[in-house]
């Protein structure tokens, strides 16, 4: 288990709370205990947690940065969605397992249950107390119109895998991680949640830092640093692009179900026909139950285009506006500051204290760039990772897929040549 | 008339073999089994020519023709390839040609036609005749029919079909000569018997309910298959587009972009292998609607018996009250209700003299009849015996058709599962570069 492992003796991670300084470290988790292997298996869960291996290697296959297996030293888990009624509204919850070896943590296990609210209230805080960082998207608020059962199992599961990856996203980053917002995610009851939610700055200062926000874009950055409007071009570009590719991935979903239609009758028919006959009744019953095994391999290649890489992409065409809005949150601040800047140069300005504002300004602005660069480099690295791995997951399922049939069809063959007797076939190549 | 011949011939129809090679394979069994027609002779559909001539109405229309061109056997195997004989034909003149056969032989199989019209197409086949791949189709299913025909034990030493392979311009009048046209049955008159007939030799009833069968399942199964096949053109040529945006992706990026494009072209190649793969589906489905079109043959020939045994029980049936006519007017009683029965009981009993031309006139009506019942019932005997046969080598026939069409198109899926294998594979190998 995996609080045997770490002993009181290393050094913990501590809250950084100059931010910039720990940004620099972000690879140099050297002060961190390296665990034993087992833990990177999963097998530090308890046996009593009903996860699936599946889950669990899913969880940590993105993860494949090459120092961070050996040092992570949180682990979470979104599953088990449960519904519960009250007299107002019937809503899903999710059980939240959280295991680690932070010392800020009281314990170093914990289980909460959260809904889709809960989710929305930290990516939201997260987003607000790091308006640079590049927050994980959610999945979307439901409002598919017409979807009669709003809770069936196929998107309670998409859900429940869209959550996950986000809280592993939170996870895995080095500063979210260490927010207090998350560990109170992660181990308070929902009293106490719903009491720290409402601690949080008020409607009115959100509604004060949104209109400075509006004036700085009205007024629009003048001097933006090549750099960014490098990310931004390419954030242009690549959202159309992962856009395209989670179309046609969708539109291959479609045809692929819309042929396993077709298919479906071509079985039966030839049951249908070696009922007429006698010599050919053998091979065409053959022939059905190729067809039928065929079928069932194409029914699963589908399923795993749709739960694998179809969400995936779709997590990336909503990470492009996740971008678009962290750039623009850039800009507005060094809008503000150049705002602030002009603002020294008029006549009767109270140069004193403008000056004080700005040498704040200036060190927000420089902080936020810090960031953002920082963050974006991981973005990337991340979205490699996450792309590279499902088209490859992709190409397996679909390697697999046709050696399958491929073995089906070579068992159907023999079987045929080694009855016929003395009728000259061709060669298979 | 013709040698039956052994009816074992094992014809190889249509595989994922050229029009050539299939002729060398049936060429081959020929020379082992028997005194056909391709022994002594070579025979082609080699090309396919559109026409525009004015037709029966004086109207300017447009029709193709296909050149049939043979050459005698022994020529080639003195090492000199001499230039064949040939002639062009049109569609309509095969048609011809097979409903005399038809007609001339009720009691055979008659190898089918390929389709007039195209039929069970998928989106990417036009279903229109002038369309080169139809066209092409139709050239390899013309020469199919030519070759079972000259392959069947019967068929192959028809006079009119040789005319047909070698005389351009004189052979419908050969087979209008022939008086076939009046030979044929009237459908009214076939139905009739279907429903009437009494006492039809089972085994016929029950290959009819076979063909019946037969055509049901291969249309059933014809109609599925093009949608499976439109439907599985669709999947691959989608993967198209991943290879046109993984090209334009990998240009905005830096590591990422080699993968990304090569894998683009493994999409591309996908995509396009498809095309390979339907050519040899649409093969395939040939072969099934042959064997569609030999049902209705069968059923023909059942017809066809239905016929000669129901005029045979029309025949022995009218003897049958012939007699009995005879019968009363010799003893004086009347047996059944008959018109003369009762116009005689109303009108008064005839003359001595009326009576005794009667009864000469039906003694006379009974030889004849009698005469015409051993007529037909011989016919019908007959019938039943080469019909069998020929039945019976068209099930060993049909059998090992379809047989070898299933086994290549697993071979067909064998080939189109290793395509894949190989291209994901490839896919996966660029991805990994990612």
């Amino acid at each position: 288990m995996s609080d045997t492992i770490l002993d009181d003796n290393a050094s913990s991670l501590s809250i950084p709370t100059d931010i910039a300084r720990h940004m620099l470290d972000l690879d140099e988790d050297d002060d961190l205990e390296v665990f034993s292997k087992e833990t990177t298996e999963g097998s530090s869960f308890n046996a009593s947690m009903p996860t699936s291996p599946g889950s669990m290697i899913n969880q940590y296959k993105f993860e494949e940065e090459e120092e961070d297996i050996d040092t992570k030293d949180i682990f979470v888990l979104v599953d088990n969605p449960e519904s519960h009624v009250t007299a107002i509204e019937t809503y899903i919850t999710y059980r939240v397992v959280t295991k680690t070896t932070r010392s800020e943590f009281d314990s170093s296990e914990f289980e909460v249950r959260r809904r889709y609210q809960d989710f929305l209230w930290l990516k939201t805080r997260l987003e607000e107390a790091n308006p640079t960082l590049i927050v994980h998207p959610l999945p979307e608020k439901f409002v598919m119109k017409g979807m009669v059962e709003r809770f069936n199992e196929d998107f309670l599961e998409k859900r429940r895998r869209a959550l996950n990856r986000f809280l592993n996203r939170i996870a895995d980053h080095p500063i979210f991680s260490s927010t207090e917002d998350f560990k109170i995610f992660l181990t308070a009851d929902v009293g106490a949640l719903t009491s720290h939610k409402k601690l949080g700055p008020g409607f009115l200062s959100r509604m004060g830092e949104s209109v400075r926000g509006l004036a700085a874009t009205v007024r629009g950055v003048r001097n933006r640093p090549e750099e960014f409007t490098a990310m931004q071009e390419y954030v242009e570009a690549f959202g159309q692009k992962i856009s395209s590719v989670d179309k046609v991935t969708q539109r291959i979903v479609r045809e692929q179900k819309e042929y396993l239609e077709d298919l479906k009758e071509c079985a039966p028919t030839y049951t249908l026909w070696s009922n007429s006959e006698e010599e050919l009744a053998e091979p065409l019953r053959g022939m059905a139950s190729c067809l039928e095994r065929c079928y069932q391999e194409t029914e699963e290649q589908v399923k795993e285009l749709n739960d694998n890489l179809n969400p995936t992409l779709h997590e990336y065409v909503l990470c492009t506006e996740t971008l678009k809005t962290v750039l623009r949150r850039r800009d507005n601040i060094q809008a503000e500051f150049e705002a602030k800047t002009e603002a020294l140069l008029a006549k009767h300005a109270d140069r004193e204290s403008i000056r004080e504002d700005l040498n704040k300004m200036e060190d927000r602005l420089e902080l936020a760039n810090n960031a953002l660069k920082s963050d974006w480099t991981r973005w990337k690295k991340v979205m490699r990772t996450d792309l590279r791995s499902a088209f490859m997951d992709t190409a397996e399922k679909n390697v697999n897929c046709y050696e399958k049939c491929l073995a089906v069809w070579e068992s159907f063959l023999l079987s045929q040549r080694t009855d016929a007797e003395g009728t000259q076939v061709s060669d298979s190549s | 008339m013709a040698d039956s011949g052994s009816e074992d011939i094992a014809v190889i129809g249509n595989t994922d073999l050229t029009p050539s090679e299939s002729e060398n394979n049936l060429k081959n069994t020929m020379v082992e089994k028997g005194t056909n027609l391709l022994k002594r002779m070579e025979i082609n559909v080699a090309e396919a020519e559109k026409r525009t001539g004015k037709n029966a109405v004086n109207m300017q229309e447009t029709y193709t023709v296909y050149l049939v061109e043979t050459r005698a056997v022994d020529a080639t195997s003195e090492g000199t390839t001499p230039v064949p004989d040939s002639l062009w034909r049109r569609y309509s003149e095969f048609e011809l040609l097979r409903n005399y056969l038809l007609v001339t032989y009720p009691f055979l199989v008659v190898p089918p036609l390929p389709e007039k019209r195209a039929e069970f197409v998928w989106h990417k086949l036009s279903a229109d005749n002038m369309d080169p791949d139809f066209v092409e189709r139709r050239r390899v299913g013309l020469e199919n029919f030519l070759l079972r025909v000259a392959l069947h034990p019967v068929l192959s030493n028809d006079k009119i079909f040789y005319s047909f392979l070698t005389e351009e311009n004189g052979w419908k009048e050969n087979a209008f000569e022939t008086g076939f046209q009046a030979m044929a049955d009237s459908r009214l008159k076939a139905l009739n018997a279907t429903f009437r007939v009494k006492n039809a030799d089972k085994r016929f009833a029950d290959m009819k309910h076979y063909g019946d069968e037969l055509q049901s399942v291969i249309s059933q199964l014809l109609r599925v298959r093009a949608r499976a096949a439109d439907r599985l053109y669709g999947v691959y040529k989608v993967h198209a587009n991943y290879g046109r945006v993984f090209s334009e992706w990998s240009a905005i990026e830096k590591e990422m972009g080699d993968g990304l494009q090569s894998a683009g072209h493994h999409m591309d190649a996908y995509a396009a292998s498809v095309d390979d793969i339907l050519e040899e589906e649409e093969h395939y489905a040939d072969q099934l609607k042959e064997y569609l079109f030999y049902a209705d043959a069968l059923r023909a020939v059942c017809r066809k018996h239905e016929l000669t045994q129901y005029e045979l029980e029309m025949a022995a049936q009218d003897l049958t009250s012939k007699k009995q006519q005879q019968e009363e007017l010799a003893t004086g009683t009347v047996r059944t209700f008959s018109l003369k029965g009762m116009t005689s009981k109303l009108f008064g009993q005839e003359t001595p003299e009326q009576r005794e031309a009667k009864l000469k006139m039906l003694e006379t009506q009974i030889e004849e009849g009698e005469e015409l019942v051993k007529e037909r019932n011989t016919e019908c005997e007959e019938f039943v015996k080469s019909a069998w046969v020929d039945i019976e080598r068209f099930k060993e026939q049909k059998d090992h058709d379809l047989r070898e069409a299933l086994i290549s198109y697993a071979i067909m899926q064998i080939s189109m599962c290793k395509k894949g294998i190989q291209v994901w594979n490839n896919a996966k190998e660029c991805f990994s570069k990612m």
